[in-house]
């Protein structure tokens, strides 16, 4: 198995790694941020009085969890163009990701949400405070404690589902590692580097997170 | 033009439906390997053995910290490499039981974990033996919070099952991107094919949420 293992020739691709190590972190970056921003306005969707507002958001939000991101990247990547919307595959791919990652955002800031109890919002109401000041100053501000260990942990599943772009031929960690298994013929080497280097972004992220709980449970009141 | 196409879509129906029996094979074998491996894992790990609960430990920090896809590369591409020749419906079949054990694993361990170490006690003290335990004291209580993640992991898995379509298993999936190649419209290939696995899917993330709300209001009346 190891004996085989051609090192010098990860050492040679190394550049190319760590060009799709800084690509899969910026796109997953990118579309975290995207996703946080659909999650949000989702949410809002989802929680708001209004009925159309209400069923759109929920269809939205169940059609994303019930189908897999693989068919929803081929969706706008074939899919767009017929519409005469012509995006590059990055543009496709954060959009896939970011739509995909919302859906499950807004789901947990749904529960975050309504953690809070409603006599707050009633006593928040009775003080005067607009809908947009209530969500600002009441309902946000304790929300995300309770939602930021999930949302990490959505974040490292969107960095993992980031590899499905390769499919659509974004120059990320796992397309290094098919072109290194198409133009050497070695998948051992190519795919255990990239399989480490997700580890390695896997191992980060989860320490961020552990460090941040920790944060979170002993900071002073 | 569209209804030309649409015509030509419906026309391929059989095929899709036939790619959707694959993706409910695929993932129904997976699933059930990938039960057996969770639980056999999931236990072992709650045993705490020195040696092999590092190994596993490896093993689950692996399978849940690389992509799926990067997973089903090294079986597909690697495996023939050390001599191990697989197809790629077998292919498909490993990588996904292999990788849904791993968090089925980490599910079934998290709910051993609730039953307090006093009943283990009691029941070895009546006689029972590990099996016996297993069956009648820990499994019935630790059933309750492993079964709505259980049935979400399943949903996972079956929309995980697409990605194997890349290695040429003949998936729904595959067969959207095979029809969208003569049928370049896009929306309506891969609409259809997501209305597809919404069938599947939708009824199962139900079926998790009225488990997990039952759970609750057991929790709650016990409470």
């Amino acid at each position: 198995m190891l004996e085989s293992f051609n090192f010098l020739v990860i050492l040679e691709y190394l550049p190319l790694f760590g060009q799709g190590m800084i690509a899969t972190a910026w796109i997953s970056a990118v579309s975290t941020f995207g996703a946080l921003l659909v999650g949000i306005v989702s949410c809002m969707m989802r929680l708001s009085p209004v009925a159309p507002l209400r069923i759109l958001a929920g269809a939205y939000i169940e059609f994303i969890r019930s189908t897999p991101l693989l068919a929803q990247l081929y969706f706008f990547y074939f899919g767009l163009p017929t519409l005469g919307i012509r995006l590059n595959e990055y543009q496709t791919g954060i959009l896939a990701l970011s739509l995909n990652s919302g859906a499950y955002i807004a789901e947990i800031i749904r529960a975050g949400v309504q953690s809070i109890p409603w006599g707050l919002i009633e006593a928040a109401m009775a003080s005067g405070l607009g809908y947009f000041q209530r969500i600002r100053y009441i309902v946000l501000p304790q929300a995300i404690g309770v939602t930021i260990p999930p949302l990490l942990g959505q974040t490292i599943v969107l960095v993992k589902d980031s590899a499905l772009l390769s499919l659509i031929s974004v120059m990320e960690l796992t397309r290094a590692g098919q072109l290194m298994n198409s133009e050497r013929f070695m998948p051992a080497e190519g795919f255990f580097t990239t399989a480490l280097c997700y580890l390695v972004l896997y191992h980060l992220l989860k320490a961020f997170s552990t460090w941040w709980q920790k944060r979170l449970i002993f900071r002073p009141a | 033009m569209f209804v030309y196409y649409l015509n030509n879509l419906i026309r391929t129906f059989p095929f899709f439906l036939k790619g959707l029996w694959m993706t409910i094979e695929v993932s129904a074998l997976s699933l059930m390997i990938g039960t057996v491996i969770g639980f056999g894992v999931g236990i072992a790990r709650n045993a705490r053995i020195p040696v092999l609960n590092h190994v596993l430990g490896v093993y689950i920090d692996f399978m849940r910290g690389t992509p799926f896809l990067v997973q089903v590369f090294i079986v597909f591409f690697i495996f023939p490499e050390w001599g191990i020749q697989l197809d790629a419906f077998s292919a498909s079949i490993l990588s996904l039981s292999v990788y849904a054990g791993a968090y089925i694993s980490e599910i079934v361990s998290g709910g051993l974990d609730i039953i307090p170490g006093g009943q283990i006690e009691a029941a070895s003290a009546s006689g029972l033996n590990w099996f016996q335990r297993m069956v009648h004291v820990v499994m019935p209580q630790a059933m309750r919070p492993i079964l709505p993640p259980l049935v979400g992991q399943y949903v996972l898995l079956i929309k995980d099952s697409s990605i194997v379509s890349v290695i040429g298993l003949t998936d729904v999936t595959r067969v959207g991107w095979l029809t969208v190649q003569r049928i370049p419209e896009g929306l309506m290939v891969f609409g259809l094919v997501g209305i597809l696995y919404f069938v599947i899917c939708y009824p199962l993330i139900h079926l998790s949420n009225a488990f997990e709300k039952r759970l609750r209001l057991q929790e709650f009346k016990l409470g």
